[in-house]
């Protein structure tokens, strides 16, 4: 069974938001959309996003990290905002895995925002219902599009490449490659939600040297220590016979 | 069905290609298109520069064209009305354009300097350039003496070439990268697209900032170092690389001046000068080669680049006339024999072991990880070479570095090091970009005197330059300023991107003079673009005794309702990037690769909306209406219908086949760089992606400072006048001569007396270190602390951050303050505090963070507005939580030996010294309001901006038509 997710680089995630609006603007002139804005103008600007970036700092200088962490739904293969639904509007797909909300069905009443234990579910204010990342699932069967292109706008997005996506129950698709190469690793596995979205963490690159990497025959500073005059101070040379 | 069902199903749909403008990276974009309304902006995957990526700035362009802060009307100050008050009337455009056209063609005929021209903007400055320059007036820059003229003039008079668009680090090949200072708003995608690559391929990532954000966030080692300082770590590591031989020596001797034997007979008016050979010099801006190397086969002096001869780096000698002589490598060694890593420990707070570590990682890295690929090239002395070597280290620094006012030397200290390392145009190091290299200083000058400004003449020389020589500046017989921001004179010499920081507060002051009409293109001198904003808003309304404002008349061209605009006597509202033609010009700033010159272009995807029109279509309007010769015929009737036409029929000169546009020339297009014009070049951009690349074979893609091929090639396709060597000024005699001129010892231009000793002080052949001119004037005991400015990523470079999408990712910024500066100065995370300068006071929101140096405060720059600017509502977070750190910082230093009212900058190139504010921190009262200071009357929409939704449900092919559904 085809599960599509999305796994997320933090080694070269640099926070830059490329993902959040470039799903915004996707998304809320699409199928899922529109994507609402309240006081879009005024105080206390808010919004529906389907994907957001949280910084955190870890540690205390000088050893602090800075960590981005874009997050959206993890389309979990056990996922807690299904069952919960009482109209059915909230569904994970059989054929891909992908968990969507069938805005026709949804009542508003918020119990899958409730049961989500990742707070990935979006209310719309304005039209009273659940709003969720829909992996772009109007983009990725869509044969209009070149095959490169079908892919989430966010992953298209991507200046650094940090979102990859792909079938995570495919043990050749990039994305398990990645996950089992890299140390792909789930959110809070603990809660047996089986997210299928996987994150690869941070790796650090560091340059080890040896000492006698500092002492070399080819040293160009030995080029330029012969004397070119000849010392006018007496030898030893002047002495022994 | 629903509507937006219906919409779905029904639209026309199209899709247009042209280039983006969120920021100054402009990526290529295929704007889709639903029943005219843009629908979703993605990145061109078939674009060389971002391949396909987008980033969120981008990604929000929707929200900046449907924004209601667009300026639609041509707008006039109600009678009565004062500057500030945004109190306008609608006009026509008519009426605009003949106001202009009646007092800008009298100033023109009486003293065309009292008409400055200031753009906030560089991309545009073929254009804007050329008008001022016909037009004769002297008073014309762009930002770039604000923004980082210290890393164009820093690293083009020492290594030819530069970051950002004339230049970078080759991320492909490179092993470790060092990135110093915030340097992430330049080339953000492309960088951000190689970066990844880098750290994927097992590059080493170390970044040195005084915070931890931005790029510096996935480096493999962030050492945090304190604002200003860069140049001692920078002298440190060349000091540690010197004595511990990690320096490419063929290439310093091949390839560098470090070699070349400097004249040191301290009675001699050549002291401090490369001694040359009897060999004529030549006329240009170039080296010639014709100085002195000690060989030591032979033991003594030899004309440089005799075959067979080995030069020596070290060592003092005597030429037979007895003229004590040093090779410009021994002079930096002696340089930077003070400079230890124990020195700068103290300095820049970074341990000594960590420099030494730095500066070994570095070397053993250059030394050991050679790369070569097998391109034979052949170099400007004939010489064939096999392959192309390359030591894979490389840099990335921009306004960190630069916005200090010790930033010039710093930065020459980084190009030094860049050099002894032997990266330069290497793979694996830094690359160039065409039309760079360049001669070293490029060949354009300004003119040199106040006769070179006549009425109804163009000025006699380009509006910018590069000096070369103290006779090449721009000053009177007294040795003062001819231009109104005092560029190109002896207070910042090198002021090669002129500096805009200064126009406002010296015309108010009428210092050197009065000016007329100012008029500003895209840039918010009432706020984020202007030091001391709180005092230039002032002086931006000041009246003199007979109450006329003291400038005159001020225009602004703006695509929105910024804080500037209410300023303004008179508004001419431009497009947005989707609305306009456009060129990414060799001429200007390009947008070019290593493998290669490329330019771009934009062309309109929407209509303009309402009246707006394209800044470029108002200079040629107005350059037309004024009879200005370059857009006239010779019987005076108009020579362009519009910009396009001026785009694809202008030359440079008549007959150079030189344009704006280098793709496609030739009537044809079958000619690249240079050709007859090509009427349907436009058409031909547009099938290709809005871009022209032109690939150089691979032979001529590196080592072109020295490359026979490539030099030739730039040559005969006019990039450069000379195929000469540009070799790498380790040693720069141009600083050396600006010296003896202070000194008294030169024959030419001489500096006032007042300034004497300044320009002796920091016109240094040799980098050195000094504390930045604002601490050396600051009371530290007062205030401990540095206060630095970034921009995040989501606004890089950006001049529109009201946008509805953006401002909910960052809609008000904090002060970031370590937790221990914050407790002791008593001030609690997220409370208010007041951070002050000996300029100004700032109340602002603290927020505690671990990824900045203790002795270092920072904030996000812009994210803070003035009450309605922007068409934001007055109550929004952006001007009641955000604030800006301008109001602290100062266009002027304190009084001092150099004088009075002496600019806040580096005194060699006239860069904006922003990040050199020491301050002080205190919480604020518990009485005290909780909205930041200061505050500002709400400004008012202004007639003809779209209406402010109070919740929006953007959807494209509903929205303007509806709105609500």
């Amino acid at each position: 069974m085809t599960q599509l997710a999305l796994v997320i680089d933090l080694n070269v995630c640099v926070g830059c938001h490329a993902c959040v609006t470039s799903c915004k603007q996707w998304n809320t002139s699409g199928p899922a959309g529109p994507l609402f804005d309240d006081n879009p103008f005024t105080k206390d600007p808010t919004g529906t996003f389907f994907n957001r970036v949280q910084t955190f700092e870890v540690g205390e200088f000088p050893n602090t990290e800075t960590l981005h962490f874009p997050k959206s739904c993890l389309h979990c293969e056990d996922a807690p905002c299904v069952p919960v639904c009482p109209t059915g509007a909230s569904h994970k797909r059989s054929e891909d895995g992908i968990v969507l909300v069938d805005y026709d069905k949804c009542i508003g009443c918020k119990y899958c925002s409730w049961a989500c234990p990742y707070g990935m579910r979006e209310f719309d204010e304005h039209q009273k219902v659940m709003k969720k990342c829909t992996l772009c699932v109007d983009r990725i069967y869509d044969e209009s599009l070149p095959e490169s292109e079908r892919k989430p706008a966010c992953v298209l997005a991507c200046p650094t490449s940090a979102r990859l996506f792909g079938d995570v129950h495919d043990s050749d698709s990039e994305v398990s490659v990645a996950i089992r190469e890299r140390g792909g690793y789930q959110l809070m596995p603990e809660w047996g939600t089986k997210p299928a979205n996987h994150y690869l963490p941070r790796r650090k690159t560091n340059m080890s040297i040896h000492e006698d990497e500092l002492v070399r025959v080819d040293n160009p500073l030995k080029k330029e220590d012969i004397r070119h005059e000849t010392s006018k101070n007496v030898s030893l040379d002047d002495w022994l016979m | 069905m629903s509507e937006t069902a219906q919409v779905l199903a029904e639209g026309r749909t199209e899709v247009k290609n042209t280039t983006c403008y969120m920021c100054a990276c402009r990526c290529g974009i295929r704007v889709h298109l639903r029943d005219g309304e843009v629908r979703y902006i993605q990145g061109n995957p078939d674009h060389p520069l971002n391949k396909g990526v987008i980033c969120a700035k981008g990604s929000s362009g929707i929200m900046k064209q449907y924004s209601p802060a667009r300026l639609t009307k041509p707008l006039k100050r109600k009678e009565g009305a004062l500057r500030g008050d945004a109190q306008f009337e609608e006009i026509s455009w008519e009426e605009a354009f003949s106001t202009l056209e009646e007092r800008l063609s009298n100033i023109r005929a009486t003293d065309p300097k009292k008409f400055a021209l200031f753009t906030g903007r560089d991309q545009m400055q073929a254009l804007t350039g050329l008008f001022a320059k016909n037009f004769g007036t002297p008073n014309y820059a762009a930002h770039g003496g604000f923004c980082s003229v210290n890393m164009a003039a820093g690293m083009i008079y020492t290594i030819g070439g530069s970051f950002w668009e004339f230049g970078g680090p080759d991320l492909e090949r490179a092993k470790l990268f060092v990135m110093i200072g915030t340097a992430e708003d330049h080339h953000s995608n492309p960088l951000k697209i190689e970066l990844s690559k880098f750290k994927r391929n097992g590059g080493r990532f170390i970044s040195i900032n005084p915070v931890r954000t931005g790029y510096s966030a996935i480096a493999d080692e962030w050492i945090p170092i304190k604002p200003g300082t860069d140049g001692a770590l920078l002298l440190a590591i060349t000091h540690e690389i010197i004595k511990t031989g990690l320096y490419d020596r063929d290439f310093l001797l091949q390839y560098s001046n470090s070699a070349e034997l400097v004249n040191l007979d301290e009675n001699s008016s050549e002291y401090g000068m490369f001694v040359r050979a009897e060999v004529p010099e030549e006329e240009g801006c170039f080296d010639p080669q014709n100085k002195l190397w000690w060989d030591r086969n032979s033991n003594k002096a030899v004309v440089c680049r005799t075959k067979g001869a080995d030069p020596r780096l070290l060592g003092e000698f005597q030429l037979e006339d007895g003229t004590p002589v040093k090779p410009g490598f021994q002079l930096l060694k002696e340089r930077v024999d003070q400079y230890t890593p124990e020195w700068a420990a103290n300095i820049t707070g970074i341990p000594a072991e960590t420099i030494k570590r730095l500066a070994h990682e570095m070397g053993i890295t250059a030394r050991d990880e050679k790369i070569e690929l097998p391109i034979a090239w052949t170099d400007v002395w004939d010489n064939e070479h096999q392959s192309v070597t390359g030591n894979p280290v490389a840099f990335h620094a921009m306004r960190g570095l630069a916005a200090h006012s010790n930033g010039f030397q710093t930065i020459r200290a980084l190009s030094i090091l860049m050099s002894i390392l032997g990266t330069i145009d290497r793979p694996g190091g830094f690359r160039h970009k065409a039309p760079f290299p360049r001669p070293i200083p490029p060949c354009p000058k300004t003119p040199t005197g106040p006769e070179d400004v006549k009425p109804n003449t163009p000025l006699g020389g380009m509006p910018l330059g590069w000096p070369a020589d103290p006779d090449d500046l721009f000053v009177d017989d007294k040795g003062e300023p001819v231009r109104i921001d005092k560029g190109f004179s002896w207070e910042h010499p090198l002021s090669v991107h002129g500096m805009m920081h200064n126009a406002i507060t010296n015309a108010w002051r009428q210092d050197p003079y009065p000016i007329d009409t100012l008029l500003i293109f895209m840039a918010n001198m009432a706020w984020n673009s202007t030091m001391n904003t709180d005092e230039v808003r002032n002086m931006l309304n000041d009246k003199d005794e007979n109450g006329e404002y003291k400038i005159p008349f001020l225009v602004v061209a703006d695509a929105f309702q910024s804080e500037m605009v209410a300023y303004a006597d008179l508004v001419l509202p431009d497009t947005t990037y989707l609305e306009r033609h456009d060129v990414m010009s060799m001429l200007d700033r390009p947008i070019s690769e290593y493998d290669g010159p490329v330019d771009s272009v934009r062309i309109p995807v929407v209509p303009p909306k309402g009246e707006c029109k394209p800044f470029q279509e108002v200079l040629i309007e107005l350059g037309s209406r004024l009879k200005l010769p370059a857009f006239t015929r010779e019987d005076g009737s108009r020579k362009f219908r519009d910009y396009p036409d001026f785009v694809t029929n202008f030359e440079t000169a008549p007959g150079s086949g030189i344009g704006f546009l280098a793709g496609w020339r030739g009537k044809s297009g079958e000619k690249g760089m240079k050709g007859e014009a090509n009427p349907d070049q436009w058409k031909m951009y547009e099938k290709n992606n809005c871009v022209y690349h032109y690939e150089l074979p691979k032979s001529y893609q590196y080592m072109r400072n020295w490359n026979q091929g490539y030099l030739q090639w730039a040559q005969e396709h006019s990039l450069t006048r000379y195929d000469e060597p540009i070799n790498i000024h380790i040693y720069s005699e141009v600083l050396q001569k600006f010296r003896l001129a202070a000194q008294g010892k030169s024959q030419g231009k001489q500096p006032p007396e007042h300034l004497r000793k300044r320009v002796e002080t920091y016109f240094d052949p040799l980098p050195f270190y000094f504390e930045p001119l604002e601490g050396q004037l600051s009371d530290k005991h007062k205030y401990p602390l540095n206060a630095v400015t970034q921009r995040p990523m989501a606004m890089y470079h950006s001049w529109d951050s009201q946008n509805a999408w953006l401002r909910q990712i960052h809609t008000y910024n904090f002060l970031y303050v370590h937790p221990q500066t914050a407790k002791s100065a008593g001030i609690e995370d997220e409370g208010w505090m007041w951070v002050e300068s000996m300029h100004g006071k700032v109340r602002c929101l603290c927020r505690y963070s671990e990824a900045v140096e203790p002795g270092t405060v920072w904030t996000w720059n812009a994210v803070g507005k003035a009450s309605g600017a922007w068409n934001l509502d007055g109550s929004a977070n952006e001007s009641k939580q955000g604030f800006l750190l301008n109001h602290v910082i100062s266009e002027e230093l304190p009084a001092n030996e150099a004088g009075e009212h002496i600019s806040n900058s580096d005194p060699v190139t006239g860069q904006a010294g922003w990040y050199d504010v020491r301050v002080r921190i205190y919480p604020a009262g518990p009485d005290e309001e909780k909205v930041t200071f200061p505050q500002y009357d709400t400004m008012p929409a202004v007639p003809g901006t779209p209406k402010r939704r109070p919740w929006q449900n953007y959807f494209a092919g509903l929205f303007t038509r509806k709105g609500e559904f």
